[in-house]
């Protein structure tokens, strides 16, 4: 043996001990990820068996009954599509525009800052708050009525504050290096940013956009203070016109006492998560053909 | 490499600064440098970290405006004309003077569009693909790359990254290229290619070159600098500076007494 060296005696390995640690949190993290996945599945599951023999051409495209087996989603579906386009097409150039500014311009003091931390807190904010300020700001002060359009600017504003925080977080991620090498060859900011940076950028932008726009089309309180209709025999054909969405339908047939009328609101949760699947199918499209040209 | 044998003892002055400092809050990192930089030389900056040859050379592209909080006092003229004078385009500046950093920084996409870039950004109205063959002809990378011109930069080697970001600096037709540590990140083979690359370009373009690697200043450069804590020490052909320092300061650095 040798004689004793306080140093290397000082370690105490314990490989077995060390081994069992591992092996218990991967078998944790394991049984999170097993214990999500099952409860969606479950979800899905008692869905299914109670939608799915309502689901059919005629409950796309007829209106909603006071009899459920002849009551259909047609306006709910048409309302959520307009929303969620008249949404994305406030909300994207608007989002990006102000992460651009704050990531790419904004002075760093602390103006820039309170603006952050604000943004950040209006994250926060419950959904159906930004329903009251629809309600007062484009309902009644602009006077858009309980339109489609009021519907959707109000959406526009509960998912901005999200989608500026992704895409500031996607351009951040983009490397300093890159920009340097753009100014180096003469290129104005607008070039670094709009051939460089922006492209570099935007998978993670559209992967923002993607959730928050979801998250739009599944909300209910705010487009209830904003006048969304629970019975629409019509579906809007402007976007002044009266409206109303799939949560909202679900909602009332939910509401309802007849069991017929609880099968049908299952059938309709299926085609919303059929809208919400076919939304984010365009969005990994999308983000792959950017992701590929890079 | 012979360079210091052909190199004619004197030529036209390119760059110049007077009293040069760059000021970081209140730190000066470059201390009220002057010097002067020949036209189709190669002059290579050495000195410790920290020892201001960077940030000297960013004055150069004016790249220091970039950085918040830098001010810069004194002059740098090129061509005579005041780099830092008011209605002076930054953007004007850096395509007349290029760049290429310490890591290679090809952009994400094709070889090809890397090298077109900079042209098409600047307006460039001639025949973009003999451009680009031009350029990466000079970079030496022609050969290796010509069949695969869509291919991803990043799937080069870094050697083969750091040459195509020299054939993108050289496709905007820049009159100086600087050189920030430009083989701090490579393989000593890729080192050795970008070395004789240097020595081929300087019949057409000066290059300053910032080095840790005094080997490196003495293989290709005419003159060589050396700074030390934002001073420039000393200043002068590379062979003289090399095997005769005058001060004493340079004589340490260079026999690896400290740094």
């Amino acid at each position: 043996m040798s004689s004793p060296d306080p140093v290397r005696d000082s370690f105490d390995p314990r490989p077995k001990t060390r081994g069992n640690v591992a092996r218990v949190s991967a078998a944790l993290f394991l049984g999170a990820t097993a214990l999500g996945v099952l409860a969606l599945v479950v979800l899905l599951a008692d869905i299914w068996r109670d939608g799915a023999g309502s689901l059919s051409v005629d409950f796309l495209t007829s209106f909603p009954s006071r009899f459920a087996r002849r009551a259909g989603i047609k306006p709910g579906l048409a309302g959520s599509l307009w929303i969620l386009a008249l949404t994305a097409l406030f909300s994207f150039p608007l989002g990006v525009a102000t992460a651009i500014w704050l990531e790419e311009y904004a002075p760093r003091n602390g103006w820039s800052r309170l603006i952050q931390t604000n943004i950040a807190n209006l994250a926060a904010v419950p959904s159906v708050v930004y329903g009251i300020l629809g309600l007062a700001v484009f309902v009644r002060g602009l006077e858009l009525g309980r339109s489609v359009l009021a519907g959707a600017l109000t959406l526009t504003l509960l998912i901005l504050p999200v989608l500026i925080i992704s895409a500031q977080e996607a351009i951040r991620a983009v490397p300093n290096s890159i920009r340097l090498a753009a100014y180096a060859l003469g290129a104005t900011r607008w070039q670094t940013i709009r051939q460089q940076v922006l492209p570099m950028a935007m998978p993670g932008i559209l992967t923002g956009t993607i959730l928050s726009l979801s998250r739009a089309v599944g909300e209910t309180a705010p487009l209830i203070l904003v006048g969304a209709l629970a019975f629409v025999p019509f579906v809007p054909n402007g976007p002044l016109d009266g409206f109303t969405v799939l949560p909202m339908q679900i909602f009332d047939w939910i509401s309802r006492p007849q069991a017929s009328f609880h099968q049908i609101a299952a059938a309709a949760i299926l085609v919303l998560l059929a809208v919400l699947l076919a939304f984010n199918l365009v969005a990994v499209l999308l983000r792959n053909k950017y992701t590929k040209t890079l | 490499m012979p360079s210091t044998l052909h190199a004619p003892p004197t030529a036209p002055t390119v760059i110049e600064t007077e009293k040069l400092s760059v000021l970081y809050g209140s730190a000066a990192a470059v201390k009220e440098i002057s010097i002067a930089i020949p036209t189709r030389r190669v002059v290579a900056f050495i000195g410790p970290s920290g020892c201001g040859k960077s940030t000297l050379l960013r004055c150069f592209n004016r790249m220091n405006d970039l950085v918040p909080g830098a001010r810069v006092e004194g002059r740098v003229t090129f061509h005579g004309a005041d780099l830092y004078g008011p209605g002076v385009d930054p953007i004007e500046v850096r395509r007349r003077i290029g760049m290429v950093f310490q890591k290679p920084n090809p952009f994400p996409k094709s070889i090809y569009e890397n090298v077109a870039f900079g042209a098409r950004i600047n307006g460039y109205r001639g025949n973009m693909d003999e451009l680009v063959e031009r350029s990466l002809t000079q970079a030496a990378l022609w050969d290796e790359v010509k069949d695969r011109l869509r291919m991803s930069a990043l799937a080069l080697s870094g050697g083969q990254q750091q040459r195509l970001c020299i054939a993108r600096a050289l496709a905007i037709e820049p009159e100086v290229l600087l050189m920030d540590e430009p083989t701090s990140a490579l393989d000593p083979i890729a080192t050795q290619r970008i070395e004789e690359l240097i020595y081929e370009l300087k019949s057409r373009y000066t290059i300053i070159i910032v080095t840790h690697n005094m080997q490196q200043a003495a293989r290709v450069s005419d003159r060589t600098a050396f700074l030390y804590m934002g001073n420039l020490v000393e200043y002068g052909p590379t062979n003289d500076l090399f095997t005769n320092p005058r001060e004493e300061q340079t004589e340490a650095y260079i026999t690896g007494r400290f740094g």
